[in-house]
């Protein structure tokens, strides 16, 4: 039987000081130098990053009562609205949620220069933020308006959930058109000026752990610099996909949906972004740990960037339109050495997730191990991993009439 | 030809109707850009002025005329490091390499000596981290 390590084992370590904890950058070499089972038997936990945008993130929060009290049935924050149908003073700001009077894309391409994650990170540095709520007053609650000026430490509750992070690799856009096109992947230039694509390859935590074997529900993670956990698979999760030889998937598979005190957070790890011509969201920073329980779990978390492909998509016709057009794959050593080969024309790659900040947060969970701060959690339930059977759905074209 | 230029006023030329007579008088096409006017003192006004090389010529010349000082603008491109996340992909916008990713540190640089303020990078930020300025003298 080869050698094995437990939770338990490893939190002991972890405790005494003395867990040996890498990051999924410096694995690869030790793993290349020691071999995969000298390797298990040393190291503990390896490190994982990634800094994206990630639209599918936002925070619930509760801002207690008012006198009299009030049954919200809209709020704004800034101007931005959240999402109200909940409980009486229970809200949820979403990261793509723009202010009421945005011009959007009128004056095309629009500018999106505030949104729902620009909110949540000026909560984080502490700004004051405009509260307004209306509501239709009850018996119960015969306040009917609210305008007011709040912190973040003003609210009960603030919890950072986010249902689709981290997404398992990830579409690399490119723009087979002749017009400059605008997209959450940034600007594309038309006849294939640039190639944008957005994870952190060898780093990410989804593509070090490619069957979700460590990684599940109840997983204690980073999260926008505080600690948080991973809530469930995310939405869209879909993880029987095509997989290279590795177990890498090599086209968006697995996501997670996340969970934390916004509280504890930190204004440097979720960002609001502004995307011309698409919209705003906000860039969230997680980091998951991989305890090393076997040599299997070592060589998963020891894949680089050469060996992790992702596929190059149209987004003039191909992605919008659902159009098949098959422009090949891209691997990641090729995307972050700024250049990348299709149908023989080199063209440039544009990263949308920072490499520089997904390394500091996987140094980051490091120290927090290393010091004992942050000790592993075995999953309370698994993800499905590729054996599932979970069908990628579309909307269905019904007639709402009946008729068929 | 187009050209941007600022001008600056005294107290007594912001009376001035100029843009009218520009439009007017010398057939320009007039975009403001950024203006500060004040009755009580001197001003500024930004503007990019369009139309044919001697209407041009003598449009200017009769901001001139009216004691306005007119100079070319200078535009200069601020990269703020603190707003910046580093993700890399203003430099694959940016035609003279002035924005630069180190593929080791895999972290952003701007040299502004490079820079020939042509505004791609403006519009490719995420994070608004890349800010065109006007530079305008205090008033004359």
């Amino acid at each position: 039987m080869a050698y094995q390590k437990t939770y338990e084992e490893i939190n002991e370590k972890i405790k005494r000081g003395e867990a040996v904890v890498v990051t999924a950058e410096e694995v690869i070499d030790i793993v290349a130098e020691q071999g995969l089972e000298k390797a298990a038997r040393e190291i503990d936990v390896v490190t994982t990053g990634t800094f994206g945008p990630m639209c599918s993130s936002g925070a619930f929060l509760n801002f207690g009562h008012s006198r009299p009290r009030i049954k919200m049935s809209k709020v704004w924050l800034n101007g931005v609205e959240a999402y109200a149908g909940i409980a009486a003073v229970d809200a949820y700001l979403g990261a793509a949620q723009l202010p009421e009077n945005d011009p959007e894309n009128k004056v095309y391409p629009g500018r999106f220069s505030y949104g729902g994650g620009h909110v949540i990170h000026d909560l984080l540095e502490g700004k004051e933020i405009r509260l307004e709520a209306i509501g239709y007053g009850t018996d119960c609650y015969p306040n009917k308006k609210v305008d007011t000026v709040i912190k973040l430490e003003d609210l009960n509750e603030a919890i950072l959930f986010n249902p689709r992070n981290a997404y398992q690799n990830y579409n690399c856009a490119v723009n087979l058109s002749d017009r400059t096109i605008y997209t959450y992947m940034g600007i594309v230039k038309p006849n294939l000026g640039n190639a944008s694509y957005s994870t952190s390859g060898q780093l990410s935590p989804l593509l070090n752990d490619p069957y979700y074997k460590t990684i599940g529900v109840g997983t204690r993670i980073f999260l926008g610099g505080g600690i948080g956990y991973v809530a469930w698979n995310g939405t869209q999760h879909h993880p029987n996909v095509l997989r290279g030889e590795n177990g890498v998937p090599k086209v968006g598979a697995g996501t997670l949906a996340v969970i934390g005190d916004l509280k504890q957070m930190d204004p440097n790890w979720l960002v609001g972004l502004s995307y011309i011509g698409y919209g705003a969201t906000m860039a969230v920073g997680i980091g998951i740990p991989i305890p090393i329980l076997d040599e299997e779990i070592l060589s998963y978390a020891a894949v680089k960037d050469e060996d992790i492909y992702c596929p190059i998509v149209d987004y003039s016709e191909g992605y919008p339109y659902g159009k098949s057009i098959d422009l090949g794959f891209a691997n990641f050593k090729d995307l972050k050495s700024g250049k990348i080969t299709i149908n023989g024309k080199e063209v440039i790659s544009t990263p949308q997730s920072s490499i520089y900040r997904a390394r500091r947060i996987a140094d980051t969970l490091k120290e927090w191990i290393k010091v004992g701060r942050f000790e592993l959690t075995k999953p309370v339930a698994s993800l499905p991993s590729a054996d599932a059977n979970i069908e990628f759905k579309s909307i269905p074209e019904r007639n709402p009439n009946g008729n068929r | 030809m187009k050209n941007r230029v600022v001008c600056y006023f005294s107290a007594a030329q912001s009376e001035q109707p100029i843009i009218y007579q520009l439009i007017k008088d010398y057939d320009l096409v007039v975009n403001i850009l950024k203006a500060d006017i004040n009755p009580q003192k001197e001003g500024y006004l930004v503007v990019e002025l369009e139309g044919k090389r001697e209407k041009y010529k003598s449009g200017v010349e009769y901001l001139k005329s009216l004691g306005i000082h007119v100079e070319p603008l200078s535009e200069t491109v601020v990269w703020s490091e603190e707003i910046c996340i580093q993700c890399g992909a203003c430099p694959s916008f940016c035609p003279t390499q002035a924005l630069d990713l180190d593929r080791e540190t895999m972290m952003v640089s701007f040299d502004n000596s490079k820079c020939v303020i042509c505004g791609m990078c403006l519009d490719c930020c995420p994070t608004r981290a890349i800010k065109l300025y006007f530079e305008v003298r205090e008033a004359v």
